[in-house]
């Protein structure tokens, strides 16, 4: 039913987007608390860098990224340098787009579900003897699951739909950058193509109910884990 | 054990909205010391600066020869390290984890641990040890909590109003297990209330307190008759 191209575009997309997801959670995690229970100097700089990705035309985050992280850029040149690492026009930039594209719903997501831990069961098991790090990893992560699993779920669909800084960043390379989105988009600028992109939509629509589902499922389990529902 | 060597000093000033809490106390090392006063008068503040979950303003509180806070030394231990049981008037249990996983949460391994089983047996709290505390009644979360407090091995129980949030066949289900503890273990507790009854039953030693000033201190039968009916509040 489908061609080996397509399944190959499948292929990548879902890998570009569960790396994305992948890289950016526990940053997420870790932005999403300091945002949400530590004061410092430039948090509100902090806050609205982690935001920018939300508000700024995509495209221009993926330029963005192509002078930081492109070969000749200061960070790209570095990776270059010592690890032989290159992002530029490569699947793995690909996973970087996305992953920044989806950096603020993640952090956004996890820091409504820290704030909402009751900060007084972190204080019993203070006093019983657990210090921060425990109190975190056993109490404070455990009831902020399910907006950690949102968070996740959120930036493995914006992932999945990353076109902009997509295109900008590591350019439209069949089998290697070319990921749904793009394909069903360079699918339109060829006459005839029109009946494989809409294939590639349906696909689309498909994976993206699958997620949603697979979420909502795993939220209710998690609600039954966590005691918060019988 | 000694009492007065491990008598337990509690000096501190703590401002709080309405007004100042300054207390300087000793307070016996073994038994039941109630601080009693109507709610607002700082009874919790007090205990919160002896837990370590409240930083007064200046002072000292120590557990015998150990210090737990001195603000002109400098020394703030945290809350874990200074082995010091709370028992919450809400119980605080932590609703991901089971009975068991909550009672176990604060054992230490080592010599002068305290009995898991023993713990168990005396507050009657066996048959709950799988369940979730969602799934608990009110007095069974607070012999829970008790439990996980006292299975933590610390060397002073503070409870805050534990009977509070119940009703009054709960509470009678609930002093008992109290008593029993009270009697069964060597550890000095502070018991925050506002319940002339409670207070007459479990204490030795009561602490008046009215708007953040310790009024009077002594044997129940000399504070509790001074004790008016705003104190009850």
């Amino acid at each position: 039913m489908l061609s080996p191209e397509e399944w190959s575009v499948i292929e990548l997309s879902l890998r570009v987007a569960l790396i994305a997801m992948l890289w950016t959670l526990p940053v997420a995690v870790g932005l999403a608390w300091l945002l949400a229970r530590r004061d410092f100097f430039g948090k509100s700089l902090l806050d609205a860098l982690v935001h920018l990705p939300l508000v700024l035309p995509p495209v221009v985050l993926g330029y963005g990224l192509l002078v930081l992280l492109g070969r000749k850029g200061p960070i790209g040149a570095w990776l270059n340098d010592w690890f032989g690492i290159t992002l530029a026009f490569t699947w793995q930039g690909a996973a970087i787009a996305a992953g920044v594209a989806g950096l603020p719903l993640a952090v956004r997501a996890i820091r409504l579900s820290l704030d909402a831990v009751d900060r007084r069961l972190e204080q019993a098991a203070r006093s019983l003897g657990a210090g921060k790090l425990r109190v975190f990893a056993t109490i404070t992560l455990p009831l902020a699951l399910p907006g950690v699993l949102a968070g996740a779920i959120l930036s493995f669909a914006r992932g999945l739909g990353e076109f902009g800084a997509t295109i900008t960043f590591v350019a439209d390379i069949p089998g290697e950058t070319r990921t749904l989105s793009l394909a069903v988009h360079t699918l339109l600028q060829v006459p005839g193509g029109e009946a494989a992109a809409i294939r590639l939509s349906m696909i689309s629509i498909v994976l993206a109910f699958l997620a949603l589902m697979g979420s909502e499922y795993l939220n209710r389990r998690l609600a039954k884990r966590l005691g918060t529902r019988p | 054990m000694n009492a007065a060597m491990n008598a337990i000093v509690v000096d501190v000033a703590l401002r709080l909205d309405e007004f100042v809490l300054q207390a300087d106390l000793r307070l016996p090392g073994n038994g039941v010391t109630v601080l009693f006063g109507s709610s607002g008068a700082g009874k919790t503040s007090l205990i919160n600066c002896i837990a370590g979950l409240v930083t007064p303003q200046r002072g000292r509180i120590a557990i015998g020869e150990r210090v737990l806070f001195d603000a002109q030394a400098g020394i703030d231990l945290p809350p874990e390290r200074r082995h010091v049981g709370y028992v919450f008037q809400d119980g605080r249990l932590f609703p991901h984890l089971t009975v068991a996983s909550n009672l176990r949460y604060g054992v230490k391994h080592g010599s002068g641990a305290v009995a898991f089983d023993e713990v168990v047996e005396l507050l009657g709290i066996g048959a709950l040890l799988k369940r979730r505390p969602l799934t608990l009644s009110g007095g069974e979360k607070q012999r829970v909590a008790i439990g996980r407090a006292l299975l933590s091995s610390p060397q002073l129980l503070l409870m805050d109003e534990p009977l509070a949030s119940l009703d009054a066949a709960r509470r009678a289900e609930i002093l008992p297990y109290l008593e029993r503890l009270r009697d069964h273990f060597a550890l000095p507790i502070v018991y925050v209330t506002h319940d002339r009854a409670e207070a007459q039953r479990l204490a030795a030693h009561v602490v008046l307190i009215r708007t953040g000033q310790v009024v009077q201190q002594g044997a129940p039968a000399e504070v509790l008759p001074a004790v008016l009916l705003a104190d009850q509040g």
